[in-house]
């Protein structure tokens, strides 16, 4: 799944393949940038916060978008994901982002998600974030957490 | 306390992870069945009091750094939820007691609320 790093910032990338409806593997995107990130070396807690968003972002694509691509970038002193579904898209992203506000489906809410937290909780764990949405097209979201200057993520 | 203490406080099964029990600690718990709960406001290190016994509970608890997950109202999970906590390191245990009674037996014992604002 590792593409070519185009960026010269860019000194890791690998790419995540996500699918509508495919719950039975909600959560390997994230668990695998999980494992990524503790070889590298990336501190706990940033490890945690983007993981969270991960799951969340990733949960988004499974429930409500036809399919999806993560990309992890990892930079000296930052990691990204860029997120790009093709689907629905978001009619409304102020709605969307206002924490309790949710479309979720009983099949969706029966796994234990559409509390309307998912947006609003990725933006909360990350440093960087930015949304863009076509209805009937897809959804893009960019995030990233950016990193102490102690860690050690590769040379800069 | 431990989760082998736990275990016996509350009258567990161990669905999985055995040999992790006397090595986690608990200091705190958050109890939810809503996944989206558990990833926006659960502290690390948390065990995960829940209902909700599919895949997305050991995902959540991984990503959460969560320290194990306790299933009640004697709810088990399936096969494929084991396989899944068995590569992600966090054990799993279920007990007949329901929700309410696990956490306040909890909270008697001294364990506290591991929930962020």
């Amino acid at each position: 799944m590792s593409g070519e790093v185009k960026d010269p910032d860019v000194l890791y990338v690998e790419r995540f393949r996500i699918l509508h409806n495919d719950y039975e593997h909600g959560g390997d995107a994230a668990a695998a940038i999980k494992s990524i990130l503790k070889e590298l070396g990336i501190p706990q807690d940033h490890i945690r916060r983007l993981s969270i968003a991960n799951f969340e972002a990733e949960m988004n694509v499974i429930m409500y978008a036809e399919e999806g691509e993560m990309e992890l970038q990892v930079l000296a002193d930052a990691v990204r994901i860029v997120l790009t579904d093709r689907g629905q898209g978001i009619p409304d992203i102020d709605l969307a982002m206002t924490p309790g506000y949710s479309t979720a489906t009983p099949a969706m809410r029966e796994r234990g998600f559409g509390a309307g937290l998912g947006l609003p909780n990725i933006k909360k764990n990350v440093d960087r974030f930015e949304i863009e949405s076509a209805v009937g097209v897809g959804t893009t979201l960019r995030y990233a957490i950016l990193l102490p200057q102690t860690s050690q993520t590769g040379e800069a | 306390m431990n989760l082998r203490e736990l275990t016996a406080l509350l009258d567990c099964e161990v669905v999985w992870g055995d040999g992790l029990l006397d090595l986690r600690n608990v200091e705190a718990c958050f109890a939810a069945d809503l996944m989206s709960d558990v990833l926006a406001f659960s502290e690390p290190g948390a065990l995960l009091i829940t209902g909700l016994v599919s895949l997305q509970s050991v995902h959540a608890a991984d990503v959460a750094d969560l320290t194990g997950i306790l299933y009640v109202g004697g709810k088990t999970p399936a096969e494929q939820v084991l396989g899944l906590a068995r590569q992600r390191a966090i054990p799993l245990l279920m007990t007949r007691k329901s929700m309410f009674d696990v956490c306040a037996m909890l909270r008697e014992a001294g364990l506290k609320a591991g929930c962020k604002d």
